[in-house]
């Protein structure tokens, strides 16, 4: 039986694929063509989506950007004809995966993330079985820590350190939390694995919960993604049915359950802490540590919170062992990690690649360049936390200390790509604008120093700078730093120091020039119509509230600087794209 | 909504909100499952849904409140009928998000978290909607907008207004 699998996470969906797989429902006939219908999580090219995929007895094709009109098509020609579009095919696939390990990935993109059985046809709850059957809790540990897996969600912890303070910590009651809040704009790993492979996730708990004793698990999933949330509690519930998860799991005495909280928007609940305040009912504000959680977080009890692409991570390493996983990777930064591709890239999507590999083969190699042939400027890594590593240091591997040299993070995994359109204080400005807002409020210097911080920011981009202001940045970015309780305000000020440090021109343009060489910041470019694209519409004549537009009908229209308030709401309004930012 | 109508919802509809506050024996954390569940009840939490959970979980009405307000999910005024979610997320933002949030407002003539006059539409702006790849992103309802440009959105904005005119 040949199979038809269409992607439907939450990119295939956002573009279009409930409709491709509805009209491919409707078309095929099971029986006469010979075909099932079936659908998977991220298959990672998100930039071809709709992804349509054909298996067949040792063939598989894929087909990218596949709509709704473009289905009978493939299955008059493909189905019934036996013959492949070769236009539609994504030829590129095999430059995509050539650089790629996957392993977090490795059932995304593959499996029906709403069946149990496909996941166990992959060797799903293995691991599980394995745990129970043959590992005592310290064996358990020894294989994770000497896996060398550190903590994917940013922080980049040891993880079977982490795992054996909570294993030694004392207590009735421990939970393992799985930390699916995944806050980070531009970030989407963890959204994905939940999407495509929830059944991973729950046996990584059940794994983590067997090595600490805890009996009870919690996934405190971000409240903006829907589909994980359902596909998560779908799993939960045949998880229990089939006895992987609840009492007495596969008749070794080894009590587990997993109950799912939805957070309710507020980026700071990824912290720990927080998020711990944030399940037991309260504002999520996060608190001095120590106590750790591993020794006293939900309601007072021991509990290891590890981020979803750790937990993929943890069947796989004990199914193949320590040294499977340890041979990928470079020093103290061991395995793969994935990426979310993302910004000005030509393929955005999901990359998994060993540790090691440089910034540059991902861009290049895997993402293609940017996606409008302009110079790579710089990406962004770690978000807000993170910062900008310059198209110079490009060579810089995906370690995490090499990184951090850098001055940005690993992070979670975003990454986003810059060209040279883009503007580095606009950036920074941006960044500051998400944390200012994000932050809780407990501690002075990340509430009001991140307020004036973002004002000197919009101060620079609307052309008020003075030269002191790159002075007071660093000076209130030390404070920030060292007197704020957690993660959030200790790295607020990073991005606005990685593009001082590499881009200090490009502020100095601002500044003393009152230019934005990457014609973003409004308040330094000149609004002009370009008179070669520019019909006449009048379109924008009529849109222009303070009258600085003039022109004939049929003929080019004019912008009066003097008038023009910079407002772009002529750029909004013009089909041709004749307005330009000079 | 209006508010009439919005109170006459509220004391009629049996929803899993009340079963859940009917249910409620004391457990910890039930807080926020209720509160979503209030919201879901009503598109938005209403005054006598605050002093009912205030109620069944023994915590005061005040920090109740505190709790709703902190989050971005919670809303304490009722929705339009399509809430329509502007992306400024990293990679909506080096794309373009900007423009976008602006010809949305333009065309809806409100700023983010305000309702339309015919109540049509909520709007508002979010940190990242997870579809990086599709930057500039709008979702309206559940279904997301991708690879937008200024006139792309006016022509969808029209078309759910030209949808409600069908149906009046
Ligand atoms: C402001 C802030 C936001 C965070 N957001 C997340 C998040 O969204 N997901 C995540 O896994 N960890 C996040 N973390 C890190 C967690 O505090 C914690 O280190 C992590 O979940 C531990 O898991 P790991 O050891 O497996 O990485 C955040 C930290 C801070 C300070």
């Amino acid at each position: 039986m040949r199979e038809v699998v269409v992607g439907l996470g939450a990119c295939g969906i956002a573009a279009g694929g409930i409709p491709v797989y509805d009209r491919l429902k409707e078309l095929i006939d099971p029986q006469k063509d010979q075909a099932v219908l079936k659908q998977t999580g991220c298959v990672g090219m998100c930039y071809r989506e709709v992804l349509v995929e054909v298996r067949e007895q040792g063939k598989r094709t894929l087909y990218g950007d596949v709509t709704k009109e473009r289905v009978d098509r493939i299955v008059e020609e493909h189905l019934r004809a036996g013959k492949v579009i070769e236009e539609w095919k994504v030829g590129e696939e095999n430059e995509v995966l050539a650089k790629q390990k996957r392993i977090v990935l490795r059932n995304c993109g593959k499996i029906d993330p709403f069946s149990l059985d496909e996941y166990l046809g992959v060797g799903g709850y293995q691991a599980l079985v394995k745990v129970l059957n043959e590992l005592k809790p310290e064996q358990i540990i020894a294989i994770i820590a000497e896996s060398g897996l550190r903590g994917r969600g940013g922080a980049g912890f040891p993880t079977g350190t982490k795992w054996k303070y909570a294993a030694a910590a004392k207590d009735q009651h421990k939970y393992v939390v799985c930390n699916a809040d995944e806050g980070d704009p531009g970030a989407f790993m963890d959204r994905s694995v939940l999407e495509g492979d929830p059944h991973s996730i729950l046996e990584g708990m059940a794994i983590a919960g067997a090595a600490i004793g805890a009996d009870h698990g919690y996934i405190y999933a971000r409240a903006e993604y829907p589909h994980a949330v359902r596909r998560l509690r779908h799993a939960i519930g045949q998880a229990e049915e089939k006895g992987y998860l609840g009492n007495n799991i596969l008749g070794k005495g080894f009590n587990f359950s997993i109950r799912l909280k939805e957070g309710a928007g507020a980026f700071v609940c990824g912290e720990e802490t927080a998020l711990i305040a944030s399940i037991e009912g309260r504002r999520g504000m996060p608190r001095v540590r120590p106590p750790f959680p591993v020794d006293s977080g939900l309601w007072g009890h021991p509990t290891c919170i590890n981020n979803v692409e750790t937990l993929a991570n943890v069947p796989w390493i004990i199914i193949n062992g320590a040294k499977a996983f340890n041979i990928f990777g470079t020093g103290n930064s061991k395995g793969t990690k994935v990426f979310a591709l993302a910004g000005k890239i030509k393929r955005g999507g999901l990359v998994e690649v060993p540790m090691g590999i440089s910034i540059n083969e991902v861009i290049y190699d895997i993402g293609g360049g940017t996606i409008s042939g302009k110079p790579f400027k710089a990406v962004q890594m770690g978000g807000p936390s993170g910062g900008c590593i310059p198209a110079a240091l490009g060579d810089t591997p995906v370690d995490y200390e090499k990184i951090t040299a850098t001055g940005a993070i690993m992070g979670s995994g975003g990454m986003v790509v810059m060209d040279t359109d883009t503007c580095m204080v606009d950036v920074a400005r941006f960044f500051l604008n998400f944390t200012q807002n994000e932050s809780c409020g407990k501690c002075t210097f990340c509430r009001i120093g991140t307020k004036r911080m973002l004002e000197i920011l919009e101060r620079i981009c609307a052309g008020k700078g003075e030269e002191k202001d790159l002075l007071t940045l660093a000076e209130l970015a030390e404070q920030i730093k060292s007197s704020s309780l957690c993660g959030l305000g200790q790295t607020a000020p990073n991005p606005v120091l990685t593009t001082i440090l590499y881009f200090r021109d490009e502020y100095q343009a601002h500044i003393k020039d009152k230019k934005c060489p990457a014609k973003v910041c409004g308040a330094l470019v000149d609004y002009v119509i370009n008179s070669e694209l520019c019909t006449g519409c009048g379109l924008c004549l009529k849109a222009c509230e303070s009258g600085a537009i003039s022109g004939e009908k049929k003929k080019p229209h004019l912008i009066d600087p003097s008038k023009c308030i910079k407002c772009s709401k002529c750029i909004t309004v013009c089909r041709q794209g004749a307005v330009e930012k000079r | 909504m209006t508010e009439a109508t919005a109170r006459t919802s509220e004391g009629t509809v049996l929803s899993p909100f009340s079963k859940m506050l009917w249910r409620h024996h004391g457990e910890p954390g039930m807080l926020i499952p209720l509160l979503q569940a209030a919201q879901d009840a009503y598109g938005y939490i209403p005054s006598l849904a605050i002093e009912q959970i205030a109620e069944v979980t023994a915590i005061p009405a005040s920090e109740v409140f505190g709790v709703i307000t902190f989050y971005k999910q919670f809303r304490l005024l009722p929705l339009g009928k399509y809430v329509l979610r502007t992306c400024k997320g990293t990679a909506c933002h080096v794309s373009g998000a900007e423009l976008i949030a602006q010809t949305v407002e333009d065309e809806l003539g409100i700023y983010p978290d305000e309702t339309t006059k015919d109540g049509l539409f909520t709007y508002m702006v979010v940190a990242c909607l997870g579809c990086c790849s599709l930057a500039p992103v709008v979702m309206i309802g559940d279904q997301a907008y991708g690879r937008l440009t200024p006139e792309k959105v006016r022509k969808i904005i029209k078309q759910y207004r030209r949808k409600k005119e069908q149906a009046a």
